[in-house]
């Protein structure tokens, strides 16, 4: 009884993810990898990602304290993120580093700080609900 | 004993001997800058059954291809490479140029070399088939994607010719059924035909 509570938890949990737009089919691509052989393979490139994520906040927040704004750099910085982001599945995230890349492209200092926010909120958001998600599903 | 090909196209002579009963593990080296790509594409890679290396950059590449070094082109890292795929944005050599790096070789340029990317660009996409990729995939890369480049490698024998880009990017005029080249963005039709137009005229 415990066991099939569980089972369902996880797979509403998953689910949830998908239909509020936190992930999106590439996860599943990812899923699909995983066998017996690996069977920590998404937590893994999961962790991967945000080891990788947290270090490239942390130089974008650096680039933001530096006027002029460095947009060229910025820019780079958020396409390497886009870039993992969207090798994860991870949707929410992708879509505000794209509107974070419209900003670069536009100049806009204000804009890119607004939108670095928001990059960092999902991120958070993304990194809380998937810890939970592998807690359980492990 | 003679033994009957299963295959037709085993009557098309191949530079080199394969044994189509028992294909042979092709190995791949990948090269990108990004942890997670790297992690993800080697374990696409050896679920699709090639032996795969990993490296983060071109400068790597070369150096695991032997051009780098004042070493002989017997030191070929451990392995034969017979396809090497590279991420197109990569701080300090960039896709293209470690294409263009291995097109100039004398010892390398019949690798075919694929091109990943998360940029939908036609004029990038020209390029890099100008330049003598193999193919253009888009990121994130499908097992669907290796798949199809494994047929191609596998049936073509790694020699790669204007032909073969020709059959290939005809996914638009092709009545058979073929998988989707750009499943995930609008796809440019007109870019691959071009790119064919210009290779045919070469």
């Amino acid at each position: 009884m415990e066991q099939n509570h569980t089972k369902r938890q996880i797979k509403v949990t998953r689910n949830s993810l998908f239909e509020q737009g936190y992930l999106d089919e590439q996860f599943t691509q990812l899923e699909d990898l995983q066998d017996d052989a690996n069977p920590n393979f998404v937590e893994e490139i999961v962790t991967s990602f945000f080891s990788d994520s947290t270090r490239l906040i942390r130089n974008v927040e650096t680039a933001l304290e530096n006027y002029p704004l460095d947009f060229c750099k910025l820019d780079d910085y958020m396409h390497q993120f886009m870039g993992s982001s969207s090798s994860i599945g991870a949707k929410k995230v992708r879509n505000e580093c794209t509107q974070f890349q419209e900003y670069c492209k536009a100049r806009n200092d204000d804009g890119c700080i607004r939108a670095f926010q928001r990059v960092k909120q999902e991120h958070a958001t993304l990194k809380r609900k998937l810890e939970a998600y592998f807690q359980v599903s492990l | 004993m003679h033994q009957t090909p299963h295959f037709p196209f085993l009557s098309i002579p191949t530079r080199f001997s394969i044994s189509l009963m028992d294909p042979p593990e092709l190995h791949v080296l990948a090269v990108d800058d990004s942890t997670v790509d790297r992690k993800v594409i080697q374990k696409l890679l050896q679920i699709s059954s090639f032996k795969v290396t990993v490296v983060e950059s071109g400068s790597r590449a070369l150096q695991y291809l032997g051009l780098d070094q004042e070493k002989n082109s017997d030191c070929f890292g451990d392995l034969k490479v017979n396809l090497i795929m590279t991420d197109y944005s990569m701080p300090g050599m960039t896709g293209f140029e470690l294409l263009k790096k291995i097109k100039e070789s004398s010892t390398l340029r019949e690798i075919p070399v694929v091109i990943m990317s998360s940029e939908n660009s036609l004029t990038r996409i020209d390029r890099c088939l100008e330049e003598g990729a193999e193919d253009y995939l888009l990121k994130p890369v499908k097992l669907s994607d290796l798949r199809r480049l494994k047929d191609t490698i596998l049936k073509t024998g790694s020699q790669l010719t204007g032909q073969t880009l020709t059959r290939k990017r005809k996914h638009n005029s092709d009545p058979s059924p073929k998988p989707d080249y750009h499943d995930q963005t609008p796809s440019p039709p007109s870019s691959p035909q071009q790119a064919q137009t210009k290779r045919a005229r070469l």
